[in-house]
């Protein structure tokens, strides 16, 4: 493709109310309802809904999406590996790497003379668990921007498993309870604490089962992994305890031997946000990308122009602005604030 | 200052009271003089730094760091300490970290000139868990969940001494506390202060409800009023006089009146009120002569304060706390009668002679400043504490008003990122449709933490208008608010004020238009 410099792609892609709309290709991206087709970049349910008639993905969220939603996922998938192009019309459509969580991606749409990139939710450090980010150059750089504050500077994910395992040593008597999301957080706090030698089982909250199992499938190895409830929940005492975040407060964590309260999220930087919860330890660590990963992804896409979406918009329109990049809020519906 | 920034950390992520006890003991026993003293007294709230501001603080940071960063920063975090932590671009190769007494010791002795300058240095040497205990220490408002008196258990624990009798000697001690460590630790004997203007714990009382009271006989108790003030113990003795609340803290400095009347010897047990011609003001007027540290003439003659006695604990130097409660009241009675002291006067017994007439009794009283009944057995020595049994607080079933939510402003410490203190009003004139709203209360509690967590997202979708912390927002969302009792005040557009309102329930369920019309809660005010 010859990029042209008057490239002008708010004439063929725009928000509407149902998410990003790409016009002369007839697509939307992670569409917020059912739509004719969608390209969807990671499985996040605020990203990839049920019901679309056809979708382009990665096969490793096609997988996702089939695990979560069953038969009703979608009408039809279109599995692109990472690079690989799809055209609609005149606009080709390849996904990129995100780094976010398994199957993520960047959507890079190339139509007129110009390439845009649709960040979705990424990170930039190495997560075991998925592919690393892929940065291309582009006109128009679409980001999110969940921890686009400068208080969110995530610490090194070693410092973070070192904390969880610390407290094990010190309370060897005391069920540690993380808190994670079913997807991507789960996978990665346990392959980040295979890496750091905790060879013992690791025990899961029953809604984090299949989707463990699904990313072992797809060639995740995540070691010893047992479920627990009921009377084993006795016998968890200097254990790790693996559930989703909600589960750390409701009738389910009764029964573990007095059990210290982790929870690993981004959140978890705000002390005030962690104390909210309930939270003993916090471990700071997140699938988004922090202030400092931010910047420099603005930077290395070298885009002239960004849209800002799914978070702390302003902040990082006024810092990308002071960089002489023209840079805008993107205020999409239909997304919610989703775990970090 | 790293043992001290832990002990914050860990005390902000510790819930439980025991494991607060456990951290604060182990820190208390582990750190040296006289850092420990400086950290009792922070956590005590006795080391205000008033060069320590939160605009020169804001100020630094804004050299800093790009201000509008900062201030949406500080805007979603909430709290000035903990956003300026994580901000700040530390840089731990230029000074060395400063211990907690060089911190407090240096501030004591710098020029004005210089404070700017030492905070910058010290903000650059620590790391963010260091730099939060630092802004908390100077800034005060610690918000660990720390109450003075749970620091003063958690002394207790380290040593030889019992909350009571630090509690009584605490009026006389000053930061860093070197006498009174070494006295914990066995090395030296109770520090001397002078035991004629002693604090002496008070006796606390449970509550009760009609049917605990039912099996027990009425002809063993006293019932007397449950004044709406603030309890206090007075303390006179030679030619000077103290005013402590009833946690041990010297309220003094704003009651020079109650002080420049206590010319007698003895120890008072009574309830703080404004009186005017012998009727108790609402307590809100009270409210404008607390937590100041001066006070003015005009507020001495608009706001007239005055002791309602309900016990006498030492007479001229003589100690009646063995004796029982009907002995008690009569040396009160007879010493009030020989002194008279000017801005007191005796809380009557009310007369009883059954439970039911009891009640009846209380909950005709919604008037005159009457919060509910004290019960107290006769024969009850005055013990320090909350003994079960010998003291019970009967109070009045809460009023309840269903009202519309107008404005959420945020909260502080661990809600300091949610909306958490809401305003409310009721429906006021117009006819069908052109009703208004008009503020009637200011409520901040009676919810769980996952109804703030759903009440914070309402509010974010539902604003219409912010000001700094405090948003707007449209009607939709009805409370259903108790209350002990509402009275007139000029202060508010409604010209109520409810006394103790709290969130009862959410009334996620209820149409707005359907929640209570002012004329309705006027029909609650005291005749």
């Amino acid at each position: 493709m010859t990029r042209r410099a008057d490239a002008a792609p708010e004439r063929w892609l725009r928000k509407t109310g149902r998410g990003l709309y790409c016009a002369p290709g007839d697509f939307y991206i992670d569409p917020s309802r059912t739509a004719a087709r969608a390209v969807i970049t990671h499985g996040h349910s605020d990203h990839a809904r049920a019901g679309h008639d056809a979708v382009l993905t990665t096969a490793a969220t096609a997988a996702i999406m089939r695990a979560r939603y069953g038969a009703e996922s979608a009408g039809a998938y279109d599995c692109a590996l990472y690079g690989e192009t799809r055209r609609f019309g005149d606009v080709a459509v390849r996904l990129l790497p995100a780094g976010h969580v398994l199957g993520s991606a960047q959507v890079v749409i190339e139509h007129a003379g110009c390439r845009v990139v649709v960040s979705g939710d990424y990170k930039r450090r190495r997560d075991p668990t998925c592919a690393g980010f892929e940065p291309i150059d582009c006109d128009l750089f679409i980001t999110e921007a969940t921890f686009a504050l400068p208080v969110f500077r995530h610490p090194d994910d070693r410092g973070e498993i070192a904390k969880l395992l610390h407290s094990l040593a010190v309370f060897p008597d005391r069920c540690h309870l993380v808190g994670v999301y079913a997807l991507g957080k789960a996978q990665r706090v346990i392959a980040l604490l295979r890496e750091s030698g905790w060879d013992r089982p690791i025990y899961l909250h029953g809604a984090l089962i299949e989707l463990c199992a699904l990313y072992e499938s797809l060639g995740v190895a995540l070691g010893d992994l047992r479920p627990v409830s009921g009377e084993r929940k006795k016998a968890m005492a200097g254990e790790i305890v693996l559930c989703p975040p909600g589960a750390l407060n409701d009738r389910w964590s009764r029964g573990f031997p007095d059990p210290v309260t982790a929870m690993a999220s981004g959140w978890m930087r705000v002390r005030q946000r962690a104390r909210m919860g309930g939270i003993e330890l916090p471990l700071i660590l997140s699938d988004h990308a922090d202030w400092d990963e931010l910047i420099r992804t603005i930077h290395d896409m070298g885009a002239p122009r960004l849209w800002v979406t799914h978070g702390r918009e302003e902040a990082l329109v006024h810092y990308a602005r002071s960089k002489g990049v023209e840079a805008e809020a993107l205020s999409l519906v239909g997304f919610e604030e989703e775990g970090g | 200052m790293k043992r001290f920034a832990r002990l914050l950390d860990a005390l902000v992520y510790t819930p439980s009271r025991n494991g607060k006890l456990r951290l604060l003991a182990d820190y208390f026993t582990a750190a040296p003089d006289p850092d420990r003293g400086w950290a009792l007294a922070a956590l005590t709230d006795g080391l205000a730094q008033r060069q320590v501001k939160p605009a020169l603080v804001r100020e630094l940071v804004e050299r800093r760091v790009d201000p509008v960063l900062f201030r949406l920063s500080y805007d979603y975090v909430g709290d000035l300490a903990e956003t300026v932590s994580l901000i700040w671009p530390g840089n731990p190769a230029r000074n060395a970290e400063p211990d907690l007494s060089e911190i407090v010791e240096r501030l004591r002795v710098a020029a004005r000139t210089e404070v700017p300058g030492l905070l910058a240095g010290w903000l650059d040497a620590l790391d963010a868990t260091g730099r939060y205990a630092l802004l908390k220490l100077l800034m005060g408002g610690m918000r660990v969940g720390v109450s003075a008196r749970l620091a003063k258990t958690a002394l207790a624990m380290t040593g030889a001494a019992s909350l009571e009798q630090i509690e009584e000697i605490w009026f006389g001690l000053e930061p860093p506390y070197l006498s009174l460590f070494a006295w914990l630790e066995g090395k030296a004997g109770p520090p001397a202060v002078d035991q004629r203007l002693a604090f002496r714990s008070p006796m606390l009382a449970n509550p009760v409800e009609l049917a605990d009271l039912e099996p027990l006989d009425p002809a063993d108790f006293r019932a007397e009023w449950k004044w709406d003030g603030i309890r206090v113990q007075l303390v006179a003795g030679g030619s000077e006089a103290r005013l402590y609340s009833r946690n041990g803290e010297d309220i003094g400095a704003a009651f020079p009146d109650i002080l420049g009347d206590a010319k007698f010897d003895a120890v008072l047990d009574g309830e703080l009120l404004v009186l005017r011609d012998g009727a108790v003001a609402p307590f809100n007027d009270l409210q404008q002569r607390l937590n100041r540290k001066t006070v003015t003439a005009r507020m001495l003659a608009d706001f007239p304060a005055h002791i309602r006695l309900y016990d006498i604990l030492f007479e001229d130097g003589g100690d009646l706390r063995r004796l029982p409660f009907d002995e008690r009241r009569r040396r009160l009675e007879r010493w009030h009668g020989r002194i008279v002291p000017p801005r007191t006067d005796l809380s009557p017994l009310v007369p009883f002679a059954a439970w039911r007439e009891l009640a009846s009794l209380r909950d005709a009283a919604r008037a005159d400043g009457v919060e509910g009944l004290m019960l107290k057995r006769r024969d009850s020595a005055y013990a320090a504490g909350r003994p079960q049994g010998p003291w019970f607080k009967w109070k009045r079933d809460p009023l309840l008003a269903d009202c519309v939510l107008m404005y959420a402003q945020r909260g502080h410490g661990r809600r300091s990122s949610y909306y958490s203190d809401f305003t409310f009003g009721c429906w006021r004139g117009g006819a069908e449709g052109a009703a208004e709203l008009v503020p009637v209360g200011k409520a901040y509690f009676g919810f769980t933490d996952a109804e703030l967590v759903e009440i914070d997202r309402w509010v974010r979708a539902h604003s219409t208008e912010r000001f700094g912390p405090v948003r707007a927002v449209e009607p939709g969302l009805v409370f259903e608010v108790a209350f002990d009792s509402i009275q007139r005040s000029s202060r508010h557009k409604s010209k109520l004020a409810m006394r103790f309102p709290r969130i009862h329930r959410i009334r996620w369920d209820k149409p707005h238009a359907e929640a209570d019309r002012l004329e309705t809660l006027e029909k609650l005010l005291n005749p």
